[in-house]
């Protein structure tokens, strides 16, 4: 069956500025690629924030720590999906494990995802959870009794040696996490930073910026969840745990703004010769999402809330509005920002002579539904995962003890 | 006990890891018995003067490969390039099926104007082969890049890498698909079917090692120069008399 692709091109040739090569009309990786590094920022971000309470012992953060891991997986495991969709064969996909080309920094993608996968997430949050499943299952009536125990791998040993143990392996897997954590999204940002080909992406710069974004990404999502789901449960928001996550929030947000700050005046200081399509690009193409969305209510007008803020000692009610208000504009402008990475970067033609335009679909695979469907996903995902691993039901802290307290 | 358990354990591991490598097969071009790749190495040579934009090696192309008749589908294009007078650079696909979308350009207004065909450079440092994940995109024994269609998972990162633009997705496969230098033809002792027809011979195909072709007539009698060449690919596809407005 011949696909009907030709149809929509028609429709885009009108739409062309300029000269593109003919093969250039289609841009060929489409939302689900936008999604897909956006979705590994969070991962990768509300990981680190997790990793701030194991490694740095930012005690403030202790009550989100659960709540940044299972965020942390419920995304993860939506993260290949986008991928998986866009394949023109996704049944070969098998292919990436069995011959896996390596010099292809794509063919590592599996690896990289299973290493952070198993090693990483799925270790520490077992390690994290181990106790508490044995404690909880103690009490528990069928179904969830065996959850537990099933989860809990069958082990029941609670003393305070094997307690101690986990706690061991939590913190040593944190630190391999820290840097895997790091990889896996700085090895996105590599995808695109080692195209020579393309003068939009090829920047040593790009999985550093990456990492950033992703951190302020993960950082942002983590302070929504918080936000929203505490009130749902009739508990208080704590201000000190919100302030901290909002100063680290500040500190990423700057250092994201001045590494894009420095890339593009990099860029335009060395005035190479793509700078008169690039700046074609961004006031034509991208002149709201990159101009409007992702600088000016995606960054300088957060980061003005957060700096006054932290200049006026707003009451609590006030800075938990701003607060609010600030991580949606967030999200918002690091969405805008992979989108402006991705299909910007597919925008100009790379005879540098003119543009094109991508025109999303609405239904099919790669349309518009199923970028929301799998935007909504690890949010479902999640609260599964809150339902078996409540990260706010806590246990006895004696290790003998197989009482435990559901405060929900 | 615990030794054996664990030997068996360890055996099984190694086997099952050695089955797993078996299955690790490099993609492999399917030759006629009795040609033999080592004895060549590709390339084309393209004078730009002869062309006279006719669309033949276009059209030919298409024929022989099944390249979809869309003008969204390339194996292999021309360009017109027009330089204003006042030095501003004007280029065009000269495709039939595009003509309604080009700007026309006041014949007064023109300095001069050129044909450069364009196809995939066969480069021998190939950005292609380097991100192709599952190692559909490879290079043969003689120098030509080639797309295994039944290996091609179609992610279309060689599209992305590729800085000449030369590849697509073919709407019938769903796979990447590219110039070959009709390698079918070639591995017949045949020429590819854009040299056959050009009425010019703007284009000169051979053996790039040989001393005594035509291409190597091509080479010692003109200044070349490659497509990008800042970007290292090392195009084994060479230009004679190449302006510098040409990417």
């Amino acid at each position: 069956m011949i696909n009907p692709i030709p149809d929509k091109l028609v429709e885009l040739l009108s739409q062309v500025s300029g000269y593109i090569y003919p093969n250039e009309i289609e841009v060929h990786w489409s939302i689900l690629i936008v999604v897909y590094p956006y979705l590994t920022g969070l991962v990768a971000g509300a990981f680190i924030l997790a990793s701030l309470v194991k490694v740095f012992n930012v005690k403030e953060l202790q009550s989100v720590y659960k709540l940044s891991l299972l965020t942390a997986l419920a995304f993860l495991l939506i993260a290949p999906l986008p991928l998986l969709f866009h394949l023109g064969h996704p049944f070969r996909s098998y292919e990436i494990f069995l011959n896996p080309n390596f010099s292809s920094a794509m063919a590592m993608f599996g690896f990289v995802y299973a290493w952070y996968l198993m090693v990483v997430l799925l270790l520490e949050l077992w390690f994290t959870y181990r106790r508490d499943l044995i404690v909880w299952s103690a009490s528990e009536k069928f179904p969830m009794k065996w959850i537990h125990r099933a989860t809990a791998l069958f082990s029941t040993d609670i003393s305070e040696r094997a307690v101690n143990f986990d706690r061991k392996v939590v913190k040593a897997i944190t630190i391999i996490g820290i840097p895997s954590a790091f990889l896996l999204h700085g090895y996105v940002g590599f995808i695109f930073g080692s195209i020579k080909a393309n003068p939009w992406w090829s920047s040593v710069l790009m999985p550093i910026v990456f990492l950033f974004s992703a951190i302020v990404s993960g950082i942002a999502l983590v302070i929504t969840l918080y936000m929203i789901i505490l009130p749902f449960r009739n508990e208080k928001i704590d201000m000190k745990c919100l302030d901290r996550m909002a100063s680290f929030l500040f500190y990423a947000v700057i250092v994201d703004f001045s590494l894009e700050l420095l890339d593009f005046i990099h860029r335009l200081y060395e005035s190479e010769e793509s700078i008169k399509i690039l700046s074609e690009l961004v006031m034509n193409k991208l002149f709201i999402s990159l101009g409007i969305i992702q600088v000016l209510l995606g960054m300088l007008l957060p980061l003005g809330i957060m700096i006054s803020i932290k200049l006026f000692r707003f009451e609590d009610e006030l800075r938990k509005l701003l607060y609010f208000v600030s991580v949606i504009l967030i999200q918002l402008g690091i969405f805008a920002t992979r989108w402006n990475v991705v299909i910007g970067g597919q925008m100009f033609s790379k005879s540098f002579r003119g543009l094109t335009t991508y025109k999303m679909d609405i239904t099919g695979l790669e349309g518009l539904l199923m970028t929301l469907l799998l935007l909504v996903l690890p949010f479902v995902i999640l609260s599964i995962l809150f339902k078996i691993f409540p990260p706010w039901r806590e246990t006895a802290p004696d290790g003998g003890s197989a009482v435990a307290i559901d405060r929900g | 006990m615990m030794r054996r358990k664990f030997f068996r354990k360890a055996t099984t591991v190694l086997v099952s890891t050695g089955l797993l490598a078996g299955m690790w097969k490099k993609a492999r071009a399917k030759t006629p018995e009795g040609y033999d790749p080592s004895l060549h190495y590709y390339g084309m040579g393209i004078q730009i003067d002869k062309c006279i934009g006719c669309g033949s090696c276009v059209e030919a192309c298409k024929s022989e490969n099944n390249v979809p008749r869309e003008p969204f589908f390339f194996r292999t294009w021309v360009e017109r390039y027009i330089i204003r007078k006042d030095g501003e650079a004007a280029v065009q696909n000269i495709d039939e099926r595009l003509a309604g979308s080009r700007d026309v350009i006041n014949e007064k207004e023109i300095m001069r104007s050129f044909f450069v065909p364009k196809l995939c450079n066969q480069c021998d440092n190939p950005p292609c082969v380097q991100v192709c994940p599952v190692g559909a995109t490879f290079m043969t024994e003689d120098g030509v890049i080639l797309v295994d269609s039944e290996r091609c998972i179609g992610c279309r990162y060689c599209i992305q890498a590729c800085p000449f633009g030369a590849r697509y997705i073919h709407p019938e496969t769903m796979t990447a698909d590219k110039c070959t230098f009709c390698y079918h033809r070639l591995t017949r002792e045949m020429l590819p079917a854009c040299v056959e027809v050009c009425p010019t011979q703007a284009r000169i195909f051979g053996d790039v090692r040989s001393k005594a072709s035509p291409l190597a007539r091509f080479k010692r009698m003109n200044k070349l120069h490659v497509l990008k060449p800042s970007l290292n690919t090392e195009p084994k596809v060479s230009y004679s008399e190449l302006d510098g407005e040409v990417r």
